[in-house]
């Protein structure tokens, strides 16, 4: 499990949130990684130091290559947390919906 | 049609959470500052209710509300507003597990949206760490497990 509240910060980048989506389809390498995105390759680095820091993303070494794969337990642990949280508060606005539509009955003559 | 929820983490501490609403946005405002409103929505996950509910809704007025599974569990948080306008209510919270977790600063607008409501709520904690542990408060099984587990986690890490 990677240390929460660094990987919830890793994960409120939105070029770290789309690195991560491209490492869901598979392992690549930093050259690849930063060719979709409008930024150098250098601060695509600093991205996933971010990353591998939160403990999201690791490096597998292959000769001179230096493949970046998701740690998916970590992932998916984190997304699964994020989202309970967002079910949470689902299911208080889906019952927020009726007591608004009880008081719109009221109001209505 | 439910209409979806929205969470956005933004920078280090914010958690940002938008929902839509087919209600005007003075009712949303009702529904969150009269307590036998409140009660009716601020509750879960399923099987909590919430038997304390008393709020003072304007600024430097005070709020408590208390959860309960029916069982053995139960926890209660208390906050103060800082700000209180039909469009607008900002106040602070903490929960009480039972050490109080660190201040929330929680911002929340109505925004009028065709005939409805665009709600934004923005939460700011003082911390990574405190962020982290609000999202594990929406585990379901219990906040107070949730916040024992969230410890064990950040031991291990």
């Amino acid at each position: 499990m990677p240390h929460l509240d660094t990987a919830f910060a890793a994960l409120s980048d939105p070029t770290r949130r789309a690195i991560l989506a491209r490492l869901a389809l598979g392992e690549a390498t930093v050259q690849d990684l930063a060719r979709p995105f409008p930024i150098s390759q250098p601060a695509i680095s600093r991205h996933l130091k971010v990353l591998e820091d939160a403990g999201l993303i690791e490096t597998r070494i292959e000769g001179t290559s230096r493949p970046r794969r998701l740690k998916p337990d970590a992932v998916e642990q984190l997304w699964d947390w994020l989202g309970q949280y967002r079910a949470l508060w689902e299911a208080r606005y889906a019952r927020l919906d009726d007591v608004l539509a009880d008081l719109q009955k009221e109001d209505s003559p | 049609m439910t209409a979806p929820v929205h969470l956005i983490l933004d920078g280090d501490t914010r958690i940002i959470v938008t929902r839509s609403f087919t209600a005007p946005p003075a009712l949303v405002f009702r529904a969150h500052t009269e307590p036998p409103l409140i009660r009716r929505w601020m509750i879960g996950p399923d099987g909590w209710s919430m038997p304390d509910c008393d709020c003072d809704p304007r600024p430097g007025g005070s709020f408590r509300f208390g959860w309960t599974n029916g069982s053995d569990t139960s926890f209660h948080a208390t906050g103060e507003y800082l700000e209180v306008t039909p469009r607008r209510i900002v106040h602070i919270e903490r929960m009480f597990l039972p050490d109080p977790t660190p201040d929330n600063h929680v911002d929340t607008r109505f925004a009028p949206h065709g005939t409805g409501t665009r709600m934004t709520m923005v939460m700011t904690l003082p911390s990574p760490e405190a962020r982290a542990a609000v999202i594990a408060s929406g585990m379901p099984d219990g906040l107070e497990d949730s916040y024992a587990r969230l410890e064990t986690i950040l031991a291990k890490a």
